[in-house]
C-alpha cells in the first residue's frame, strides 16, 4: 500500500462525501426548521434520478435533466409539505411515519413506472474522461462531484449567511416560537425549507446516478448514510453537514477497504459513541 | 368496554385464534404464525413507545439478534435443533435482554427526535455486522437453516406444530407483558410518559425506569427473533434493516399504541396486507401506503380508539357549545417525550 493507494482512497472517499453532502445537507436543513426526521428523503434521492432519466430519454440531454428532476422533486417535497406534514402540527413521531408512508408509495410508483432494473445515467462524453495529476488518474466524473458540492455549498452559505431569507430561516432553526412573534411566516419557511431540501436530494440523485446506478431499494440504502452525515455535523447546521459528509465518505471508504467484514461497524459504532457524548451532534445546538 | 369484558374477549379470540386457524390453510397458517411472532415484536416495542413514551428507530436489532444466534448455532455447531432448542430461546431472550442494558446506556442519553437518531444508529452498528461479517453471518446472503427443532416424536417441521408452539410463546408474551404494564412499575411508566418532570419530582428515578423498561422490551423483541428465525429457515440482513424497525412502530401505531393488543392488530393488519394482498393483485403497495397516509393523518391514537373517539365526540362537542375553553383533552401517546428539545 503506497502513497498512490492512500491518495486515491482519500479522493474516493472526498468524492462519495461530496455526493453525500448534497443529500445530508437537505436532510439537515429540513430537521433544523421543522424537526422532522424525514425517511422520505432516500426516496427523493433515487426520484430525482428516474426523472432525470425520463428526461434524458425523451430529449437526450443531460443538462436539461438536471434542471427540470431537480424542480419537480422540489414540488414534490413541497406538496408534501403542505398537504400532509403540516396538518399534523409538531407531532413529530407522526410526521415521521407519515412520511414512510409516502415511502413506500413513492417505491411502488417508481417501480411500476421506471420498472425494477438497474439503470445508468450517462454523463456527457466530456465529464467520462480521467484527469491525470501526477501518477494518479482521477475520473473527471468524481472531480465534477466534488466542484457542484463545492459551488452548491458555497451557494447554501451565502444565502443563508447574507441574505434576508436565508436569515428568517436562520432565525426560525434557532426559535421558532420566538421567530413567529417577531412575524417571521414560519409556515411558509418549512414549506419552502422542506422544497430545498428535496431539491438537494433530487440533485444528488441526478449526479449520484451517474456513478451509484438507479434502482429499486437505492432510496433506502442510502437513507442512513444521509443520516450518519446529519449525525455528525449536527441538525440545521450547514458547516456540520459539510463536514460530516467527508467524515462519513472516508470512513465509509476506509471501512470498506481495509476492514471489509466490520465495514458498516466502523462507521456506525463512533457515531453512536458521538450521538451519546454530544446528542446534538458536533455543531448542533439544544 | 370494562376491563373484565377486555380481557374476556382478548381471550375468546385468543382462544377462537388457536381452534380455527389450523383448519384452515396452510397458506394462512404461515401467515398466523409470521403474524404472531411480529406481534410480539410489536408488542415489545409499545412497551417502549406506548407506555414510556420512547420511540425506538431501531428495533429490528433486538430481532436479528435472536434470529442471527439462533441461525449462527443451529448452521455452524448444530445446536438447538432437538431439545437443546429451549436453551437457544433463552440465549435469544438473554442476548437481547444484555444488548438493549449495553444499548440503553447509550440511548437513553438522549431525548425526543434525537433519540430516533441514536436507536437508528445503534441497530445499524447490528446491520452492517450482519451485512459484512460474512464468515459469520453469511454476508448478503444470509444464513439458511437446516431443519426446525424435533423433540421427540414432535417434530416442529410440522407447520403445525410450529404454529402451536409460536402461539404458546405469543400468549404468554402477551399475558406477562399486560402483567409488567399493569404492575406499580409499569404504572410509573406510564406516569413517565404523561409527565417526566413531574414523576422526577415526585422522587422517581427516571432513568432507571426507562432503563428496565428498554431491557424488557429487548429481551421480548429477542425472543421474537428466535422464532421468526425458524419460520422461513432463512436469516438475512434484511431481516436488520430500516425498514423493518418502521415497520415494527407503524404496527404499533397503526393498532393503537399504550394498548398492547393495538401492536397485535398491527401486525395482523400490515402482514395481511402484504402477504395475503400481495397475491391478488400488483398494486398493493399503494393500499398499504396510502393506508399508512390515512391513518396517521386520521387516526392519531390508532385503530382502536375508533370507538372512544365516537363516544368522545358528543361530548367534545357539547364542552365547545358551553364555552369551555378547555378544547378537547386528547392525552397523545404519540407524543414522544420532548423534555431537553426546545
Amino acid at each position: 500500500m503506497d502513497m498512490r493507494f492512500w491518495l486515491l482512497q482519500i479522493f474516493n472517499g472526498v468524492s462519495y462525501g461530496a455526493l453525500l453532502f448534497l443529500l445530508g445537507s437537505g436532510l439537515s436543513l429540513i430537521f433544523g426548521v421543522m424537526r422532522i426526521v424525514n425517511l422520505a428523503h432516500g426516496s427523493f434521492f433515487l426520484l430525482g434520478g428516474y426523472v432525470a432519466l425520463t428526461v434524458i430519454w425523451t430529449t437526450g440531454s443531460w443538462l436539461l435533466a438536471i434542471p427540470v428532476a431537480v424542480l419537480v422533486i422540489a414540488a414534490l417535497g413541497m406538496v408534501m409539505e403542505r398537504f400532509f406534514l403540516r396538518p399534523l402540527g409538531g407531532d413529530h413521531l407522526r410526521q415521521v411515519l407519515l412520511t414512510f408512508g409516502f415511502v413506500l408509495l413513492f417505491q411502488q410508483g417508481a417501480l411500476d413506472i421506471w420498472g425494477g432494473d438497474n439503470l445508468t445515467i450517462n454523463p456527457p462524453r466530456t465529464l467520462s474522461h480521467s484527469l491525470i495529476v501526477g501518477s494518479l488518474y482521477l475520473p473527471l466524473y468524481r472531480v465534477f462531484i466534488i466542484g457542484v458540492a463545492a459551488v452548491i455549498g458555497l451557494v447554501l452559505w451565502l444565502a443563508l449567511d447574507r441574505t434576508r431569507a436565508g436569515a428568517t430561516v436562520r432565525a426560525t432553526v434557532d426559535d421558532a416560537q420566538m421567530a413567529r412573534g417577531i412575524g417571521i411566516d414560519t409556515s411558509r419557511v418549512s414549506t419552502l425549507t422542506f422544497g430545498l431540501g428535496a431539491l438537494l436530494a433530487g440533485l444528488g440523485g441526478v449526479i449520484g446516478g451517474g456513478f451509484l446506478g438507479i434502482y429499486p431499494g437505492l432510496g433506502f440504502e442510502i437513507l442512513p448514510l444521509a443520516f450518519a452525515v446529519v449525525i455528525i455535523g449536527g441538525m440545521g447546521s450547514l458547516g456540520g453537514a459539510a463536514i460530516g459528509a467527508v467524515v462519513v465518505g472516508l470512513l465509509d471508504n476506509f471501512g470498506k477497504v481495509l476492514f471489509p467484514q466490520a465495514a458498516y461497524f466502523t462507521l456506525y459504532a463512533p457515531l453512536v459513541l458521538l450521538l451519546a457524548a454530544r446528542p446534538t451532534g458536533l455543531f448542533g445546538r439544544e | 368496554m370494562s376491563r373484565p369484558l377486555k380481557m374476556l374477549s382478548v381471550t375468546a379470540l385468543l382462544l377462537a385464534v388457536v381452534v380455527v386457524t389450523p383448519h384452515t390453510t396452510p397458506f394462512l397458517l404461515m401467515l398466523a404464525t409470521r403474524i404472531m411472532i411480529l406481534a410480539i415484536l410489536a408488542m415489545s416495542l409499545d412497551l417502549l413507545l406506548g407506555f414510556t413514551g420512547i420511540a425506538s428507530l431501531g428495533h429490528a436489532a433486538f430481532l436479528g439478534l435472536g434470529a442471527y444466534l439462533t441461525a449462527i448455532l443451529a448452521v455452524r455447531y448444530h445446536f438447538g435443533l432437538g431439545w437443546d432448542f429451549w436453551l437457544v430461546v433463552f440465549f435469544g431472550i438473554l442476548l437481547g435482554a444484555v444488548t438493549a442494558a449495553l444499548f440503553a446506556v447509550f440511548a437513553l442519553r438522549a431525548r425526543g427526535v434525537y433519540f430516533l437518531m441514536i436507536t437508528l444508529a445503534l441497530s445499524q452498528c447490528v446491520w452492517g455486522l450482519a451485512y459484512r461479517w460474512d464468515s459469520l453471518t453469511g454476508g448478503d446472503n444470509g444464513l439458511n437453516l437446516p431443519s426446525r427443532p424435533v423433540f421427540g416424536t414432535i417434530q416442529l417441521g410440522n407447520d403445525t406444530a410450529y404454529f402451536y408452539l409460536v402461539f404458546a410463546f405469543f400468549a404468554l408474551s402477551l399475558l406477562l407483558l399486560y402483567v409488567f404494564v399493569e404492575s406499580p412499575l409499569g404504572r410509573s411508566l406510564v406516569g413517565i410518559r404523561e409527565h417526566e418532570t413531574r414523576m422526577r419530582i415526585l422522587g422517581y428515578n427516571v432513568w432507571l425506569h426507562k432503563y428496565i423498561a428498554f431491557i424488557v422490551s429487548g429481551a421480548f423483541a429477542g425472543l421474537a427473533g428466535v422464532l421468526w428465525a425458524h419460520v422461513s429457515s432463512e436469516v438475512s440482513p434484511e431481516d436488520v434493516t430500516l425498514t423493518t424497525s418502521v415497520d415494527a412502530l407503524l404496527m404499533v401505531v397503526l393498532g393503537g399504541p399504550g394498548t398492547l393488543v393495538g401492536g397485535v392488530l398491527g401486525a395482523v393488519i400490515v402482514l395481511f396486507l402484504r402477504e395475503y394482498l400481495s397475491t391478488l393483485v400488483p398494486w398493493w403497495p399503494y393500499v398499504l401506503g396510502g393506508m399508512y397516509v390515512a391513518i396517521i393523518s386520521y387516526l392519531p391514537d390508532g385503530l382502536l380508539a375508533i370507538g372512544a373517539r365516537w363516544r368522545r365526540a358528543p361530548a367534545v362537542a357539547a364542552a365547545s357549545v358551553a364555552g369551555s375553553a378547555q378544547g378537547p383533552t386528547r392525552s397523545n401517546k404519540l407524543e414522544i417525550n420532548q423534555g431537553g428539545i426546545e
